[in-house]
């Protein structure tokens, strides 16, 4: 018994002190600081704040942030060859990145949120429906209720999006890239390197192929179709969603290159890969919300 | 080795020590305290008369708006975070938080974040002016523009809670000594374990509504603006989704914290400890589908008031198991009235008081009669002051003896809760009555009819203030010159903190875990 809980419980190693959460903190504030004058002195609308040195101290917290990250996974990595993290320390990193990932998913709900109920219950109530005939008649008579709104209540005109030409083919790339990296993940585990290295690899450059055609993508939206941020609530939801989840597809994509990288360097044993398969959960996830995005945002 | 750590000021910068960042969550909890409470003060000396006095009515929105947020997020939830980080793992028989440096992160975002808001003070046209609640458009069309350094501040917030948030329930689920099973876990634990579920459910949609505030600000979306199809309502849905949680992630550890200290002065076991952790689950999963009653009178469908209205009076069930339990544990008790007990006793039922003007507020039809009144400002301060502060207090006297070694002068300590006790009941029982009669919350300037009463809430609250001050006093005393504690200084204390670790507890503890039978 006294063998057992020994071997399952084993010292849990607490780390050294560390230098780079406070780095981490100052890093934020300067990127807080910083973005919030950089907005208000690129968009014109605050007259007290004209200068133009925002984006100094935007990119200054952005330098520390990624010095500070860097760092402190490359301690991390360092401790974790020396054989400092036990099997219950892996456990934490898995847990915490799952409840990570929780809270993500949550931020991503207040946005589908928003879609939902401007959606189903704003877009209704403005066109009249329920007890809002004479907001409709006295605000707004000639505004109708159709989705996409491509003409908002203050008139403003778009186009909606369709969904089976380029949102399509993201989508099959989409899936294409987290099987390909369920592939290498099965290479991981079984010890086969090269296609390990290989499946990932290709897992980050559909992410790239992704990325390139969301830009295509508002390109077109933005020159041709007159779909911008400001085309009303449908304008507001298609690129803040499609934006956010872009945003995560950046972050997942350098994951994935990272971890290539280390592949080939000869990280990651069969059984000890928590950062690999950290970056797979990531890459699964950022593929569901797309899903969800596929078919509300753009089927629906 | 056995007791070694850094020392100087490189200790508390890098350090990875959960006590040490719990010393640090509670000085800033106490900081902001302090500062949120000064607000208070300038909000109640305008108020102590009819007529405008001391402040411009926009600098008085301003006080409320920032009492509000300091109060909420400097204030109470570090405050709660801090009891997380030194009791937890003490609690569980772990050497430490599951994720030590990331918990140091997690405290030093708190600092500059709050540096970012109270900047705000300085820039052209002061800080934000919209109450904590941060309706839009008050808080985008019509907003001062320091407000996007709050936005980006209620972002590093954020980031702070919900690493915080999940550092403690990876501590839980995976840190705890062989033996100790879920449900043999302290009260403490188990409400902090659904606090942070509940925090890393609701803080990002926190930080999704602050992001549609800034692109509506500057981007030219209209997710709050009627105008391009979205909707003003809309904001108030999305904050309450966080807002109701919130507000249970403020108070749920305070019910741990009385859960411990009720047993221990009654020398009996918790009356129904498994009804306490069912309840303490059924009111954060209730809190999620509650939230519009903030709003009933925003127009919703009747359907909508129905279903918010009795959803929201389904929470008093399991609330009144936790009162009946707290009540039980004491029936036949051999109860004594140390300080930590004062304080916990004064919890149920001034937390009861600010529970039942919540069932009162719950109903719609009279909601309307209450909303925006200082009705809704007695209820909410009942169940945050002599709620979470008390509670967070009542910790600090019992707790502390384990933390330093010391022991708080009981004298003193008893002149501090009564004195409390009294002030407390002064500030915010006539709000009651003046909400009832229908003053206004939020607005510097009110009728003569409700002089009397302001009057009266002015009177306490400095005297409130004031005796906060003593509570600093204390505990440096304490902390400098107290009496020197036995292991255990309340002899019907149970848990593995007083039971296995020395009294003041080492800097290491749990290397090894214990054994839990």
């Amino acid at each position: 018994m006294s063998t057992e809980t020994k071997e399952k419980y084993e010292k849990y190693y607490v780390p050294e002190q560390s230098p780079w959460p406070i780095v981490g903190a100052i890093g934020l504030f300067l990127l807080a600081f910083g973005a919030g004058n950089f907005i208000q002195q690129s968009t014109d609308k605050v007259a007290s704040n004209d200068g133009s040195w925002g984006w100094l101290f935007l990119a200054l917290g952005l330098a520390i942030i990624v010095y500070m990250l860097w760092s402190w996974w490359k301690d991390a990595i360092r401790e974790s060859k020396q054989g400092l993290y036990s099997a219950q320390m892996d456990r934490s990193f898995k847990q915490g990145m799952m409840w990570f990932i929780t809270s993500e998913v949550m931020f991503f709900a207040a946005f589908f949120g928003g879609l939902f109920y401007a959606r189903a219950l704003v877009m209704p109530w403005l066109a009249g429906e329920g007890n809002n005939a004479m907001t409709h008649a006295i605000l707004w008579p000639e505004f109708v209720a159709q989705w996409p709104m491509i003409v908002t209540p203050a008139g403003e005109t778009t186009e909606g999006m369709g969904a089976w030409g380029l949102p399509a083919i993201n989508t099959l790339i989409l899936l294409t890239s987290s099987w390909t990296l369920t592939i290498a993940h099965h290479a991981l585990k079984d010890g086969n390197r090269n296609a390990l290295i290989n499946y990932t690899a290709i897992s980050a450059a559909l992410g790239i192929i992704f990325l390139a055609l969301q830009v295509l993508e508002y390109h077109h939206a933005y020159n041709e179709m007159g779909l911008t941020l400001g085309s009303g609530i449908y304008g507001s939801t298609f690129f803040m969603l499609t934006g956010f989840h872009g945003f995560h597809v950046t972050i997942g994509t350098i994951f994935l290159i990272v971890m290539t990288i280390r592949c080939a360097g000869g990280d990651f044993t069969a059984k000890n890969h928590f950062a690999y398969e950290a970056g797979a959960w990531y890459w699964h996830f950022v593929d569901v919300v797309w899903l969800f995005l596929f078919i509300f945002v753009y089927i629906m | 080795m056995a007791d070694h750590h850094p020392t100087g000021i490189k200790r508390w910068l890098f350090t990875t020590n959960h006590k040490d960042i719990g010393t640090m969550y509670l000085w800033f909890s106490f900081v902001m305290f302090i500062v949120g409470g000064s607000m208070a003060m300038v909000i109640r000396a305008e108020l102590y008369q009819p007529g405008l006095q001391f402040v411009d009515p926009n600098t008085f929105n301003q006080m409320t708006t920032m009492h509000g947020l300091i109060m909420v997020f400097g204030a109470v939830m570090p405050s709660m975070v801090g009891l997380a980080n030194w009791l937890i793992p003490m609690q569980i028989g772990a050497p430490d938080m599951a994720l030590p440096r990331m918990n140091n992160w997690s405290f030093w975002i708190l600092p500059f974040a709050f540096t970012l808001l109270l900047l705000s003070f300085t820039m052209p046209g002061g800080a934000p002016n919209f109450g904590w609640t941060f309706y839009a458009p008050l808080s985008t069309t019509y907003a001062p523009p320091s407000t996007d350094f709050f936005i980006f501040g209620v972002h590093m917030m954020g980031i702070s809670s919900i690493m915080g948030a999940i550092n403690v329930i990876v501590t839980v689920f995976n840190m705890r000594a062989p033996g100790m099973t879920l449900m043999k876990m302290p009260l403490f634990v188990w409400t902090w374990l659904i606090t942070a579920f509940l925090l890393i459910m609701v803080m990002p949609v926190l930080a999704g509504a602050v992001t549609m505030m800034l692109t509506d600000r500057h981007f030219g979306t209209s997710f709050f603006d009627a105008a391009g199809g979205g909707d003003p309502v809309m904001f108030q849905h999305i904050f309450w989704f966080f807002g109701h949680p919130e507000v249970y992630i403020m108070i749920l550890p305070a019910f741990g914290v009385v859960s411990e200290i009720i047993p221990a002065f009654s020398r009996k076991k918790l009356f129904g400890y498994a009804s306490m952790v069912y309840a303490t689950a059924s009111i954060a999963l209730l809190s999620f589908i509650v939230w519009a009653h903030h709003m009933f009178t925003v127009g919703m469908p009747v359907a909508g008031e129905l279903f918010f209205m009795i959803a929201t009076m389904l929470i008093a069930v399991p609330t009144g198991v936790k009162v009946f339990n707290w009540v039980a544990t004491m029936w036949k008790g051999s109860l004594t009235f140390e300080t930590p007990m004062l304080f916990s006793i004064a919890f149920v039922i001034l937390f009861t008081i600010g529970g039942f003007s919540g069932v009162m507020l719950a109903m719609a039809p009279i909601d309307f009669q209450y909303h925006d009144t200082y009705f809704v400002v007695a209820h909410f301060h009942y169940v945050l002051f002599p709620g979470a502060i008390f509670g967070t207090t009542a910790a600090v006297y019992y707790w502390m003896p384990k933390w330093t070694g010391k022991k708080c002068n009981e004298k003193w300590g008893k002149w501090h809760f009564w004195l409390s006790m009294i002030f407390v009941n002064l500030t915010f029982f006539p709000m009651h009555f003046s909400g009832l009669a229908g003053m206004p919350r939020r607005i510097p300037d009110y009728n003569m009819m409700f002089a009397g009463f302001n009057e009266l809430a002015s009177i306490g609250a400095f005297g409130l203030g004031l005796v906060q001050i003593l509570f600093l006093f204390i505990v440096i005393k304490t902390v400098r010159s107290g009496e020197k504690s036995e292991k255990k200084p309340w002899d019907g204390a149970t848990g593995l903190e007083w039971d296995q670790i020395d009294t003041p507890a080492p800097y290491h503890t749990f290397d090894t875990p214990p054994k839990v039978s």
